[in-house]
């Protein structure tokens, strides 16, 4: 590994003099292993006080970026009001990781591009216009969604995708002092053609916490996550999905997909024409196909669009009652 | 790049050491302080050979700087039983034939160990859960988990003695 400076921050404003943020450093450590990541100046935040705390704020919750996975995961005001989130981390990694592993770093985890962790290889995220190995190469792990000519790479975190369908809006601290919120389509950049800049967040600047609305009350919850292996692996593709019903119908919403995009991807169009509806299976047919219709992935990945169709399919009659969960699926209720 | 004073509490023994930023806490272990208990099987994260308890909880220690463990209080598999007394989960694994190579064993006992602090009373689909993180090439797990849920009733049954 390459030498490099180790600071440790006490407090926030020290964060502003620079250098790389380490939380847990199970994703960035691996890089600078592998010398993807080669930081001359590491800061340690883990002795900022207040970070590590999850506390109520407004009628939802506030989480600092300190908190590692393993306790997001096993509070009791997590798993009641959102256990699709304490559903989605649980389905990630392995115990000794989330042990370790923080919101904040979990949010920035880098892809598992396997072009990207070579660095024998070209890659526009680890050396901007270098060009897109995975143009032409193989990746079975690719993104289907939101790619450009530049980056075909998905965003690999569970976490995430449990953070957007619960619409939690992550906190951002400026140079300046001064604290901005994101919804995670805002705080995450599309690729374009500066696939290595992948959030909003600049050098100097900190991720101070996560922040969830109200439980929906009464809703079922569900994240069913697809992988080559039961456990211990990244997802294939996932969706999570909350949702209430009333008289018969979908009275609220809310869907978001993993492992499918360079961010927890999400479709609009495709919630707003299930509201309202009964639920049906041609119904829920015709929102999977909305979902990927006009897309070409790279052709390795190309096998994620019907998956994720059918996927899709599953947890929509599951959440609303049309059939039993599947074996697989961590469905579960909030009572809040 | 200077080195860093690290000062750990190392299975119970307060330890002072000078460590370069990059050096990982499984070398510190393995090489300055010749605890050779955790092992080093990918370096990556993955297998959990390396694993050591840190303040209480389970870690990777290859994924772990030794600057990050300033303070902290770490357990190895030297921690928790010698060969005048194993533990009861090192009697379990020899009982239940819960090894062949051995590679993987320090890792599986140290985290069985914190599994069973957490858990005194997994089910089967727990423990193979909970262990998800530490791999072997040669037992096939099945004996593992038996070791581990034997360890967990014999340790049960010791408590409810006590009392
Ligand atoms: C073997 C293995 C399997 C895994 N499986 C899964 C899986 O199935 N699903 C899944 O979702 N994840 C998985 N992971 C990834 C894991 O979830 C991440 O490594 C972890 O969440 C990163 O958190 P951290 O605190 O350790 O981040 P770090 O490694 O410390 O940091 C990651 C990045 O975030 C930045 N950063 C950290 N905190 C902040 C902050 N507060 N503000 C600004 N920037 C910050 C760092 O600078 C760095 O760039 C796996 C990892 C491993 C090693
Ligand atoms: S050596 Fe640390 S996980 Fe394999
Ligand atoms: S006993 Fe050989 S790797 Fe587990």
């Amino acid at each position: 590994m390459r030498p490099f400076d180790y600071r440790r921050a006490e407090t926030l404003d020290s964060v502003a003099e620079g250098g790389r943020i380490i939380a847990g450093g199970t994703n960035l450590l691996d890089l600078m292993k592998l010398q993807v990541e080669i930081p001359d100046t590491l800061v340690d935040i883990n002795r900022i006080a207040g970070l590590d705390r999850i506390e109520p704020q407004g009628e939802g919750l506030r989480i600092g970026a300190l908190v590692t996975n393993t306790e997001v995961a096993a509070d009791p005001r997590i798993r009641a009001g959102y256990p699709v989130l304490a559903r989605a981390i649980l389905a990630g990694a392995s115990g000794q990781i989330r042990n370790k592993a923080t919101t904040g770093g979990n949010l920035l985890q880098r892809t598992r591009c396997p072009y990207f962790y070579d660095p024998a290889m070209a890659c526009n995220k680890r050396e901007p216009g270098a060009g897109c190995s995975a143009q032409g190469g193989v990746g079975r792990m690719l993104a289907v969604f939101g790619t450009s000519d530049a980056c075909l790479a998905a965003h690999p975190s569970d976490m995430a995708v449990g953070l957007r369908v619960l619409e939690a809006r992550v906190e951002v601290r400026g140079t300046d002092g001064a604290t901005r919120q994101l919804a995670l389509e805002d705080f995450y950049c599309l690729p374009g053609d500066r696939p290595d800049i992948e959030s909003v967040v600049q050098p100097g600047e900190i991720i101070t916490a996560v922040i969830l609305p109200a439980p929906v009350a009464g809703s079922v919850q569900s994240y069913r996550k697809v992988r080559d292996r039961a456990s211990y692996a990244f997802a294939l593709v996932s969706v999570a999905a909350v949702a209430t019903m009333r008289d018969g119908r979908i009275d609220h919403l809310s869907l978001a997909y993993g492992s499918v995009a360079p961010r927890p991807w999400g479709d609009d169009a495709v919630t707003d024409a299930l509201v309202g509806q009964a639920p049906d299976a041609g119904l829920f047919r015709r929102a999977a196909d909305r979902l990927t219709a006009g897309h070409t992935p790279h052709p390795d990945a190309a096998y994620k669009l019907p998956l994720l169709r059918r996927s899709l399919q599953s947890v929509l009659h599951e959440v609303t009652g049309l059939s039993e969960a599947a074996i697989g699926t961590d469905k579960a209720e909030a009572f809040a | 790049m200077s080195k860093m004073h690290i000062k750990m509490t190392v299975n119970g023994q307060k330890k002072e050491l000078l460590s370069e930023p990059r050096q990982l806490l499984i070398h510190v272990l393995r090489e300055e302080l010749g605890l050779t208990g955790p092992h080093i099987g990918c370096e990556t994260s993955h297998c959990g050979a390396c694993t050591v308890e840190m303040n209480g909880k389970s870690v990777k220690s290859c994924t772990v700087f030794a600057a990050q463990a300033d303070g902290a209080e770490v357990t190895t598999i030297e921690g928790l039983g010698n060969p005048d007394g194993l533990h009861v989960l090192q009697e379990m694994f020899k009982e239940h034939h819960g090894l062949q190579c051995g590679f993987c064993t320090p890792g599986m006992i140290t985290r069985a160990h914190r599994l069973l602090q957490e858990n005194p009373n997994p089910t089967e689909e727990e423990v193979r859960f909970g262990m998800a993180g530490n791999l072997c090439r040669c037992t096939g797990y099945q004996n593992i988990v038996k070791a581990i849920l034997a360890a967990a009733a014999e340790m049960n049954s010791a408590k409810e003695a006590a009392q």
